[in-house]
C-alpha cells in the first residue's frame, strides 16, 4: 500500500526555485497496476524517484506499507529499495559481460541470500518473467532487447518486492516487442498479484494498466480507472 | 556482502578489461620487484662483507697501542706511532680467563730482494699462535715455530701474493729453502700460505712473516708491539673478556686512562654494516619511487573505472547497494590489483636477484622480511590509492548515476 500525501519537491538553481512536484497526493493499493502519464518535464520522473526511494521529497509524507520513508537517510533508503522495490529501467541497465542468471542474482547479493537459494530464486524469477531456460547462461549482451527487458523484470521480481517500478520500460523497444513486455507485466499483475507502477508518456502503453494518473506541471491532473483491478490474494 | 561475492565481483570487473588491469598491475610489479631486488643486493653485500671480516679470524679482539678515536675507525688511527704495548703485556693477556690464544704482532715495511726480483711489502713479526688466531692455512712447508722464536731464527713464511711477486715462475713447493733478503739480512723460506683472497685492509696474502723476536731484535730494533690479536673461547664472552683485558692492562701500565684500544670484530662489523644499511636504504628508497608511481597508476585507473561504470554504480544502488557496499567493491578491486601485482613483483624481484647471483657478481639474499614488507606495502598502496576513487564511487547519487550517459 502506497500513500502519497502532499508531496512537494523543489529544485533550486541559483535564486530560481522550481517545484517539480507541487502538493501531490494519491493512494495505490496492493495488487494495482497503475500507469503514471505525463509529458516530459511534468514531474513524472521526479515522482518515480520518490516512489522508488531514490530521493527524499522536500515536504509531505510517503508511506510505503505504513512506513514513512520520506525522511530516511541514504543508507536506510537503500534498505527500502533492497527489500520493497524492484526497478525496471528504460535503458536496460544489465551488467555487461555477465550472465543472465548472475544479473538476476545481483539484488540477492546485497540482500544477503546465499548459495542454492540464491540460484533457485533467480531461476524462479526468470521463469515468471517469461524467459526461456536455455538463455539463463547467456551473456547479457548476447540476447535480444525484449529478452533483456524480461531479464530486467526478473531482476526486479527476485526480491519479492511490494512494488515494481517500471520507468519507460518499452522506450527502447519496437512496438511488437513492447507488447510482449507489457504482456509480461500484466501477467505478473494478474497471476502473481504484483503491485506495478508504470511511468510512460505513451497512451497505448499506459492503457495496459488498470488505472492511469495524469501528471502535469507537478500536479495530479486526472485519476482515471480503466478497469477494476484484481485485488491481491 | 560476503567475501566470496566481493571477490567474484572483483574478478569479473578486472578480467573484463584485461589489458588495462595488466598494464596498471605492471607498475606495481616493477615497483615491488625493484624493491625486493635492491634489498636483496644490499643484504648480499652485507653478508659478503660480514664473511670477509669473520674470515680474518673468529671471536677476535684486537689490542692496539694508543687510543683509537671512536667514530674515526681503525683506518685513521695512525697505529704504530704509539709505543705503549710491550712484550710483557703478552703474558698478562694470556693469563686471562676465556682467552684461547694471543698473537702479538710487529709490522713494518721493508724492501725484500730474492733472486733479482724485489718488492716492498709488510713484514710481520709473529708467534706460532698467529696461525690459530688469524685462521689461515699453509699451502706448503711450516709456519714460524716456537724454536724459531726462541733462537731469533732467520726464517720467513711468504703470503701467496708475495711469493708470486718474488718468484714469478716457480711452483710454491720449489720455494721452500730459498733465500730472500729482507733489509740486507738473509732469511730462509720455510712456508707458503694459501691465498686468502680480498679480505681488505690487512690481507696476509701481501705479507711476509718472520719470528717476532727476529723482527724486534734484528729488523726493526724496537721492543714494542704493533698490535695483539686475541682469540676468545666463546662469542658471548667477548665483552666480558674485553673488560678483563682492559682492567689487567690498566693495572699493568699503571695508568688511569687507557693508553691502548681494544677493538672487537663487532666494532668493525658494526661500522661497515651501518654503511651498507644506509646504502641499502638508499637503493630501496629509489626503488620505492617506482612503487609510488605504480600506485598513482592504480589510482588513475580506478578513477577512470568509476567514471566509466557510473551507470552500473547507479544500478547497484537502485537495487539496494549501500554506500559501503560500493566502497568495498571498488576498494577491493584496487587492493586485488596491487596484491596480484605485488605477488608477481616478488617473483620477478626474486628472479632478478637470482640472475645477479648466477652472474657471480654478488651472492644476493632475498629476506623473508623484505618479502613480507613488499606484500604489506603493495596491499597498503591498494588501500591508499584505491580509497579516494572508491569513496567517489560510493558517494555517487543513484539518480545522477542512472541518468549518466
Amino acid at each position: 500500500m502506497i500513500e502519497i500525501k502532499n508531496i512537494t519537491k523543489t529544485y533550486k538553481t541559483g535564486d530560481v526555485e522550481f517545484n517539480a512536484l507541487d502538493n501531490i497526493s494519491f493512494t495505490i493499493n496492493d495488487g494495482e497496476f497503475v500507469a503514471i502519464m505525463g509529458p516530459s518535464g511534468s514531474g513524472k520522473s521526479t515522482l518515480m524517484h520518490i516512489l522508488g526511494a531514490l530521493d527524499n521529497p522536500t515536504s509531505g509524507t510517503y508511506l510505503l506499507d505504513e512506513k514513512d520513508v520520506s525522511t530516511l537517510s541514504d543508507d536506510a533508503l537503500a534498505d527500502i529499495r533492497k527489500d520493497k522495490i524492484g526497478f525496471v529501467f528504460q535503458a536496460f541497465n544489465l551488467l555487461p559481460r555477465t550472465t543472465v542468471l548472475r544479473n538476476v542474482m545481483l539484488p540477492l547479493v546485497y540482500a544477503g541470500v546465499h548459495g542454492a537459494e540464491r540460484i533457485a530464486r533467480a531461476r524462479t524469477a526468470l521463469l515468471s518473467a517469461g524467459l526461456d531456460e536455455n538463455h539463463f547462461q547467456h551473456m547479457s549482451n548476447q540476447i535480444s532487447g525484449g529478452q533483456i527487458q524480461r531479464v530486467a523484470i526478473a531482476r526486479a521480481l527476485v526480491n519479492n518486492p511490494s512494488l515494481i517500478l517500471a520507468d519507460e520500460p518499452t522506450g527502447n523497444l519496437d512496438s511488437k516487442t513492447g507488447e510482449i513486455v507489457m504482456g509480461t507485466f500484466q501477467k505478473l499483475n494478474k497471476e502473481l498479484g504484483r503491485t506495478i507502477i508504470l511511468i510512460t508518456h505513451e497512451q497505448e502503453i499506459a492503457e495496459h494498466a488498470d488505472r492511469i494518473l495524469f501528471i502535469k506541471d507537478g500536479m495530479l491532473l486526472e485519476d482515471r480507472t480503466i478497469r477494476k483491478s484484481t485485488p491481491r490474494f | 556482502m560476503k567475501i566470496q561475492d566481493i571477490l567474484s565481483e572483483t574478478y569479473g570487473a578486472l578480467s573484463a578489461n584485461k589489458a588495462r588491469s595488466g598494464l596498471t598491475m605492471l607498475g606495481i610489479v616493477i615497483g615491488i620487484a625493484s624493491v625486493i631486488a635492491m634489498i636483496s643486493i644490499g643484504n648480499g653485500a652485507k653478508a659478503s662483507i660480514q664473511s670477509s671480516i669473520e674470515g680474518l679470524g673468529s671471536n677476535l679482539l684486537t689490542i692496539l697501542p694508543g687510543i683509537v678515536q671512536p667514530g674515526r675507525g681503525i683506518v685513521s688511527s695512525g697505529r704504530g706511532a704509539a709505543q705503549t704495548l710491550k712484550n710483557e703485556d703478552i703474558d698478562i693477556v694470556k693469563a686471562i680467563d676465556g682467552v684461547v690464544a694471543v698473537s702479538p704482532e710487529v709490522s713494518s715495511r721493508f724492501q725484500i730482494i730474492a733472486s733479482g726480483n724485489n718488492t716492498n711489502t709488510t713484514i710481520t713479526g709473529v708467534m706460532p699462535d698467529y696461525l690459530i688466531v688469524r685462521n689461515i692455512t699453509l699451502s706448503n712447508g711450516n709456519f714460524i715455530s716456537d724454536g724459531n722464536q726462541r733462537n731469533i731464527g732467520r726464517q720467513a713464511v711468504l703470503g701467496a701474493t708475495v711469493a708470486t711477486d718474488l718468484f714469478p715462475d716457480q711452483d710454491s713447493e720449489n720455494l721452500l729453502g730459498k733465500t730472500i733478503r729482507i733489509n740486507k739480512v738473509n732469511f730462509t723460506v720455510i712456508g707458503i700460505l694459501v691465498a686468502k683472497g680480498g679480505t681488505g685492509f690487512s690481507s696476509p696474502d701481501n705479507m711476509v712473516f718472520v719470528p717476532l723476536s727476529t723482527m724486534q731484535k734484528i729488523l726493526s730494533g724496537m721492543d714494542y708491539l704493533s698490535m695483539m690479536a686475541v682469540s676468545v673461547s666463546d662469542k658471548n664472552k667477548m665483552a666480558e673478556v674485553k673488560d678483563m683485558i682492559t682492567n689487567a692492562l690498566l693495572e699493568k701500565h699503571n695508568v688511569a686512562e687507557a693508553d691502548f684500544s681494544i677493538i672487537s670484530q663487532e666494532d668493525i662489523l658494526g661500522t661497515l654494516t651501518t654503511v651498507i644499511d644506509t646504502f641499502t636504504l638508499f637503493l630501496a628508497a629509489i626503488a620505492s619511487i617506482s612503487l609510488l608511481v605504480g600506485g598513482i597508476g592504480i589510482m588513475n585507473m580506478m578513477l577512470t573505472t568509476v567514471t566509466e561504470r557510473t551507470k552500473e554504480i547507479g544500478l547497484r544502488k537502485a537495487i539496494g547497494a549501500k554506500r559501503k557496499d560500493i566502497n568495498l567493491q571498488f576498494l577491493s578491486e584496487a587492493v586485488m590489483l596491487t596484491f596480484i601485482g605485488g605477488f608477481l613483483g616478488i617473483i620477478l624481484g626474486w628472479l632478478i636477484s637470482f640472475i645477479v647471483t648466477s652472474t657471480g657478481i654478488l651472492a644476493t639474499q632475498v629476506s623473508l622480511s623484505s618479502v613480507l614488507l613488499a606484500f604489506g606495502v603493495s596491499a597498503g598502496i591498494g588501500i591508499i590509492f584505491g580509497y579516494y576513487p572508491a569513496r567517489r564511487a560510493g558517494m555517487l547519487n543513484p539518480i545522477d548515476a542512472l541518468r549518466y550517459e
